[in-house]
């Protein structure tokens, strides 16, 4: 059941990336969620029609808390980024379908820039045994690496410009962990387009089951008003709001240039 | 004092308040069935259906504007059958009455899916000539009244339940067409439709919309669709679906003053999905308010200097 609620943030912290961590209290939206990978539609002050999808980054149960990690990207978001502890937000959610985990499964965790957060969900909810593979453009963009440490086995950094750890884009980080251990359970990615086909051609050449979280200008969020469209392998379209955010690699048009 | 009574009479087709869907904003009601019983609402105007299961245009086909959206969509649906196998009774269920918004590709068209809908029990059929998101028809219908009379006719004569026609703002006066539709027979008018609009990314210089245009919504289209519920009103003796930018029931009030008998509540569904639920409440408060047995009582009841 989805629901909509008046949420009161209870941390606010500016990262040194430049990103915003906010965490707030969910009024049962936590006990909902059924997994890494769905988002939160946020209300971003009066002015603005449109909610912000907001990837979830983690979430406490027993706290009843719900954390997102966003940049200010645009207006709304900017608009967020500058609300403080104590201050309501008006929340629909969670929403959307995020990625399946088998508890006992290992995963091989790739994020790129602002795809990076909602990676963070799925190594804290699962096992120990996962490896985060994180892309930023340079080192100062770098966000959540520490955390990322604490929860997974290893974590790697790309950077556009080899500021940090590998020189270059993710997927050749990817394709060297797959070399070394073809025996993940499956690749779950979140990030730009280019950077998820990659990827996915990287997962599928060594025969690992690839999930990715696409990204697309949303509406209501809910799977009414059909402007997230995401072509898919069949050439129907599918929905980012309401079929995804996460599919099977598989399932996506990538060369869809239409 | 009594509550004031909130039925309306939409061309023979009684809704238990005023306040409706709008098509394309409400998919067919299972998502926002979520958040509350549909049975709440006037009536529900569907998706766009067309003959055939369309997959709509490349996304991007939304972009946020100054107290508005444009949008792309181009009319994706399953198809006129599957709506009728899988959505219809679902939407059933629901003590709701259901209009069907249907587009066509060729007059024929509109008379086959009238056939089909008509037969299948919808309460209504909103014949859509404005579609500012598709070349085949939609738009081209509804800007030249010959063919908006010539679709009107093929609707009605193959329709047994009331048949409204939506029409487009995007024609310099919209009350020609409405004389048109009006005389080739259509039980109702909707309006309005989106207005044709544009936003380009300054920095990349490329249209936000893969379609570089699309349909203005929201707030920012409430005053044109006031004064065109208005102008219609007077040129035409039909019941009026009045939509364009409501967001609370004030706004829905002027269009009602200005002639509408009941109004349809869209964009404002994404920002809060019970704006129709809250539209309704403020519309029979403010009725209570004014003293006012019916909420029909607000219909043409502007006073214009």
């Amino acid at each position: 059941m989805t629901v909509q609620q008046r949420c009161t943030i209870v941390e606010a912290v500016q990262l040194p990336s430049g990103g915003v961590s906010m965490t707030f209290q969910s009024h049962g939206m936590a006990a909902q969620i059924a997994g890494p990978g769905q988002f939160v539609h946020v209300r971003c002050g009066e002015g603005l029609l449109l909610r912000r999808p907001i990837s979830i980054c983690s979430w406490s149960v027993e706290g009843d808390l719900i954390r997102m990690v966003f940049e200010a990207r645009g207006e709304g978001t900017a608009w967020l980024a500058q609300r403080q502890v104590g201050e309501e937000l008006d929340v629909l959610g969670p929403l959307g379908h995020g990625f399946q985990m088998e508890p006992q499964g290992r995963y091989l965790l790739v994020g790129g820039g602002i795809g990076v957060p909602p990676m963070l969900g799925c190594a804290k909810h699962t096992g120990e045994h996962n490896t985060a593979i994180l892309g930023f453009r340079s080192k100062d963009n770098a966000m959540l690496v520490e955390e990322f440490a604490t929860c997974c086995e290893s974590v790697r950094v790309a950077t556009d410009d080899g500021s940090m750890g590998h020189h270059g884009f993710v997927d050749a980080l990817v394709r060297e962990e797959l070399e070394r251990n073809p025996g993940y359970t499956a690749v779950l990615a979140c990030g730009p387009k280019p950077m998820l086909r990659s990827v996915a051609k990287v997962a599928e050449s060594f025969g690992v089951p690839c999930k990715v979280s696409m990204e697309e200008r949303m509406g209501c969020g809910v799977g009414a008003c059909l402007v997230c469209a995401c072509k898919s392998a069949d050439g129907h379209q599918k929905h980012v709001c309401k079929d995804g955010p996460v599919f099977d690699s598989k399932e996506v048009a990538w060369d869809d240039r239409t | 004092m009594t509550e004031p009574n909130m039925k309306v009479n939409l061309a023979g087709v009684e809704l238990k308040n005023p306040v409706v869907v709008a098509s394309g904003t409400f998919g067919f009601g299972r998502e926002y069935g979520q958040f509350y019983d549909l049975s709440e609402l006037g009536g529900i105007c569907v998706k766009g259906l067309t003959a055939q299961r369309r997959e709509g245009n490349p996304a991007p086909r939304i972009a946020e504007t100054p107290m508005g959206i444009l949008n792309s969509v181009g009319l994706q649906n399953p198809g006129v059958d599957a709506f009728i196998a899988e959505e219809l009774p679902f939407l059933r269920q629901y003590d709701v009455k259901v209009i069907a918004n249907i587009s066509g590709n060729t007059p024929e068209e509109y008379g086959e899916m009238c056939e089909k809908l008509s037969a299948a029990g919808v309460d209504m059929i909103e014949v859509n000539i404005s579609c500012p998101n598709v070349k085949a028809g939609g738009l081209a219908y509804g800007t030249k009244p010959e063919l908006a009379a010539e679709v009107t006719h093929m609707a009605k004569s193959h329709s047994t339940v009331p048949v409204m026609v939506k029409l487009s703002p995007n024609v310099t006066d919209i009350t020609e067409i409405a004389r048109a539709v009006s005389d080739a027979g259509a039980d109702a008018l909707s309006l309005i439709n989106t207005l044709r609009g544009m936003r380009i990314d300054i920095n990349t210089r490329r249209p936000i919309l893969k379609m570089n245009t699309g349909g203005l919504s929201g707030p920012a289209v409430l005053p044109v669709a006031v004064r065109m519920v208005w102008e219609v009103a007077q040129a035409v003796n039909l019941p009026i679906l009045g939509m364009g930018g409501v967001a609370k029931s004030d706004d829905a009030a002027q269009l009602m003053l200005a002639g509408a008998t009941a109004v349809a509540v869209g964009t404002a569904c994404f920002a809060d999905p019970y704006t129709p639920v809250k539209v309704r409440d403020g519309l029979k408060e403010l009725a209570h308010k004014q003293g006012l047995e019916s909420i029909t009582q607000l219909t043409g009841g502007v006073r214009p200097w």
